[in-house]
């Protein structure tokens, strides 16, 4: 067992676990985050996407020693203050999730995209968003939440 | 339900929720449909009654005004959430701002639907009959907590009840402008002596429904974009400790575990317990549980899948196919022989299907605490519920149903995998093994896949039977396969008016584990079926749809959809060059015909799918925009089983594993739209979670058909297989 100092969501947690323990248990067993969500273990699915330093990673196959540097990351949980970033509200608007499991890896994964790029093609989005498997097949509707809060983001711009 | 860390109501037991409740509950009906009202002002009552009968509780008014509605039915992402307590506050006359949902307790006396047998209850949402089963229960309920408030206002004004109409949120007496709002009549509320029970009047007629049929959000997605939504798996309960399990890689093979001891020195694990089948560990952590698991050493007998090889058995299959051994009839109208003897034409094909897994995204998983005295127990678990609400449990521990309360999460999809509970019965032995510690039981998505359950493998022979007059007079279609109604469903054609047809089923049985899976036969069927009649309409020089018109003209809601999509794909204007479209047709409950367009990449063998167009009659449709995401989503996963999906065997054992080698269908591969058109009706409402993705395999192969002139006839349609195909 080992002492790490995770930087999540701008908060200092401090967690006792074995060393070489997965992230994603380390969130979600050990620290209650559990909007960030497990799908399959090696990175296949991306139910499990977080930033790290502001780009997407899977959680799953990240070890904690890893990120217990200073870096910074972000889950669901820290996306915005009140669950209205412009994506979560596009995702209500298009009534995009279905059963929901993997919805929080898709908007992280999403979110990245429009931070590097505000205004994303079709063809931009799906390439971005390939890795993030959606069984229930709410793709259709995700590309059009991530179109939707790209012009309401860049009209506000 | 949300994260919030308050108490779900089925945590409480009847009597306690009621003094607990702030507010009022309505408490409605006896075996779940006649009246029995209770109020909580009157506890003595309440409490006999309570004893006397079985209690349903639909409704808690607050005296806010807010009410609190049941739903009983599983949240897979299907939208029961909204639509049930939708059709119960319709009746109401309920302001649907004012209402909040949450789970019912899984009691099925209580809160059943009708089954599949007459006469019996039943919380099961499977087969895509949620709303088919409860809209009447719902509409009941409803209209039943709607004349208590107007039986209370009548006695609270003194005025006959005849004279009392209803607004939103509102009884109101006409006569003398009197109006008072849900919750204003809480501390008046009184109890008839009986209720009407609304079997065949008194509910709204459909033109003046307020909420039913219009744009109302689901209630859980706000939930589901911030990650507060409670899966079972994201449980975590004080002292909860975590098991795993390692399976054999043939189903059924018994283990015999080597290290047992140094197993137990690992750290963090607390006990080796076995199973028939499996080897379970519990530990400390999760990741002290997945540790200990691959470090087991276990020898595993034999099994019967063993020596089984899936792509190698549709040989054994297309002998079954032609034994003079007559199968099981599944379905008889006119004379098939006669209509063979006497065709001037005849088309026969062979189709296959591989298996194909679940893929539901959460991994199946539970969290169970038995009592220390092994005399009661709570679970929480995603489940699409069964004949048996508690899934099991009592008879595992030897205890009575009521000693088991399931607290029902969302379900991280079902697909019918949900609908089985081998794994909540594995957390049920860790619990009882571990009590009073809490277990949660996680699967790893290589169990999910490797000890899953699959869609079975089918081959299906068609013959259609033409006469000389250009009339298909006989179609008949032989279904070999493992699994009774699992390959069977859907192979009827009641809405093709084909004078002679015959369907049989020969059985075959491997011992590998078998399960429903989202349409059950009608993907494989539907598929054979649609393709089989544009054989028949190319080789008799008829259009596909016209064919299809001809043989629907004795169903005019099947028909309907039918003329429908060829008016929204744009059926008579060909597509540009190097596209094509194809149609499929669909009963499942709902009517369906769907069209899609389609182009091929001659080099590689992959099938590019533009778009999709779809007419629906589906009767009254509760929620239109969550049917159409019913229709997308069918799609989607149909298009993803269909040009993907492919679980093998060899020596029984299943070669895929995980998402690396179980492709599933991913963004870059939709459609540019799929437009669905619902058609009016005002008919008993009809599922619609199935209905889509039967569709996806015959339009596909019959556009592919128009195409190319080659046949796809083995699911999946990858590109290996697309490539052999047209270089045959």
């Amino acid at each position: 067992m080992a002492q790490y100092t995770l930087n999540i969501n701008n908060q200092d947690h401090e967690v006792d676990v074995a060393e070489g323990t997965s992230l994603l248990w380390v969130l979600r067993e050990h620290l209650g985050l559990t909007g960030t969500k497990y799908g399959c273990g090696i990175a296949q699915c991306g139910s499990c996407t977080i930033h790290l330093d502001g780009a997407p990673v899977r959680a799953c196959v990240l070890q904690v020693d890893h990120v217990a540097n200073g870096q910074k990351m972000k889950t669901i949980e820290g996306l915005s203050e009140s669950g209205n970033h412009p994506l979560q509200q596009a995702w209500i608007e298009t009534q995009a999730p279905q059963c929901g499991y993997c919805q929080s890896g898709q908007l992280m994964q999403a979110a990245a995209l429009l931070e590097q790029n505000p205004s994303p093609s079709r063809g931009e989005i799906k390439s971005y968003m390939n890795g993030i498997l959606c069984r229930c097949g709410t793709y259709m509707r995700i590309i059009e939440a991530i179109e939707l809060a790209s012009e309401t983001t860049t009209q506000n711009a | 339900m949300k994260n919030t860390g308050t108490t779900p109501m089925a945590n409480v037991s009847r009597r306690n929720f009621l003094k607990s409740s702030g507010g009022v509950a309505l408490f409605i009906g006896a075996g779940g449909l006649l009246p029995n009202l209770i109020s909580c002002n009157d506890s003595k009552s309440l409490q006999a009654n309570l004893k006397k009968h079985d209690l349903t509780a639909w409704v808690r008014l607050s005296e806010d005004g807010e009410l609190i509605i049941y739903n009983p039915a599983a949240e897979m992402g299907q939208g029961s959430m909204t639509s049930l307590p939708l059709v119960f506050a319709e009746e109401m006359d309920a302001d649907w701002n004012k209402v909040k949902v949450e789970f019912s307790p899984q009691e099925t006396d209580i809160y059943g639907s009708p089954g599949f047998q007459p006469g019996t209850k039943l919380m099961f949402t499977v087969g895509s009959r949620t709303t088919n089963s409860y809209y009447s229960v719902m509409r009941r309920a409803g209209a039943q907590a709607r004349y208590v408030l107007m039986y209370s206002a009548a006695q609270h004004w003194q005025v006959p009840l005849e004279k009392l109409s209803t607004g939103p949120h509102e009884v109101i007496h006409e006569a003398s402008g009197q109006r008072i709002a849900f919750g204003e009549l809480a501390p008046y509320l009184t109890m008839p002596e009986s209720l009407p029970d609304f079997e065949t009047d008194g509910l709204k007629d459909p033109k003046d429904f307020r909420l039913i049929g219009t744009e109302i959000p689901r209630t859980e997605i706000p939930a589901k974009v911030d990650g507060s939504a409670l899966f079972a798996i994201d449980l975590r309960l004080p002292d909860m400790v975590y098991g795993v399990l390692e399976r054999g890689k043939l189903h059924g093979a018994k283990p015999t575990l080597i290290n047992e001891a140094d197993i137990l020195a690992l750290e963090g694990v607390l006990k080796v317990v076995p199973y028939d089948y499996a080897i379970g560990v519990v530990a400390t952590t999760l990741e002290a549980a997945l540790s200990a698991k691959k470090a087991l050493n276990i020898t595993w007998s034999d099994a019967p899948p063993k020596g089984f090889n899936s792509q190698e058995i549709y040989t054994t299959y297309e002998q079954l196919a032609s034994a003079s051994k007559q199968g099981k009839t599944v379905n008889a109208i006119g004379d098939i022989q006669a209509a063979q003897r006497q065709a001037a034409k005849t088309y026969t094909a062979d189709f296959k299907n591989d298996y194909v897994y679940h893929a539901q995204m959460e991994p199946l998983n539970a969290v169970i605490q038995v009592a220390k005295d092994g005399q009661h127990a709570d679970i929480w678990v995603g489940s699409q519920q069964g004949f048996d609400t508690k899934l099991g449990i009592p008879d595992l521990l030897g205890i009575p149903p009521e000693a088991v309360t399931v607290h029902l999460q969302y379900l991280g999809g079902g697909f019918g995998r949900r609908s089985m509970s081998d794994f909540v019965l594995e957390c049920g032995v860790l619990a009882q093994a571990m009590a009073p510690k809490p277990v949660k039981l996680v699967w790893t998505r290589e169990d999910d896949v490797t000890y899953g359950t699959f869609r079975p493998l089918t081959l299906q022979r068609l013959q259609a039977s033409v006469d000389a007059q250009g009339k298909l007079t006989g179609f008949s279609h032989c279904v070999v396969g493992d699994g009774g109604h699992l390959v069977a469903s859907g192979a009827r054609n009641d809405h093709y008016n084909i004078p002679n047809q015959w369907v049989e089923w020969q059985e075959a049985s491997h011992g590998v584990r078998l399960k429903h899976w989202r349409a059950v036969g009608h993907g494989p069927n539907k598929f054979a079926i649609e393709a089989m009649l544009d054989d028949v309409a190319v080789g008799q020089g008829t259009d596909p749809i016209e064919l299809r018109r001809q043989l629907m003209a004795d169903s005019p809601r099947a028909l309907a959809t039918l003329e429908k999509v060829a008016e929204i794909s744009d059926w008579s204007t060909p597509s540009p060059e190097g596209r094509a479209k194809g149609v499929a047709f669909v009963e499942h409950g709902s009517l369906g015909t769907g069209v899609c367009e389609i182009s091929v990449d001659r080099t590689t063998g992959q099938i590019n799918v533009h778009r999709w167009w779809i007419a629906l009659d589906a009767g009254v449709v509760v929620q239109p925009d969550n049917v159409k995401a019913q229709m997308e989503g069918g799609i989607l996963m149909g298009m993803s089983s269909v040009l993907k999906e492919q679980i093998t065997l060899v020596d029984g054992a299943v070669q895929q594993s995980n998402y690396h080698d179980y492709q599933l269908l991913r963004m870059q591969d939709v459609p540019d739209s799929i437009e669905t058109v619902i058609l009016p009706s005002v008919e008993h409402p009809e599922g619609v979670g199935e209905t889509a993705t039967p569709m996806v395999a015959g339009a596909i192969a019959n556009a592919f058909l128009k195409l190319t002139g080659k046949h796809l006839r083995h699911l999946p349609f990858t590109p290996e297989r697309v490539l052999e195909v047209l270089n045959s």
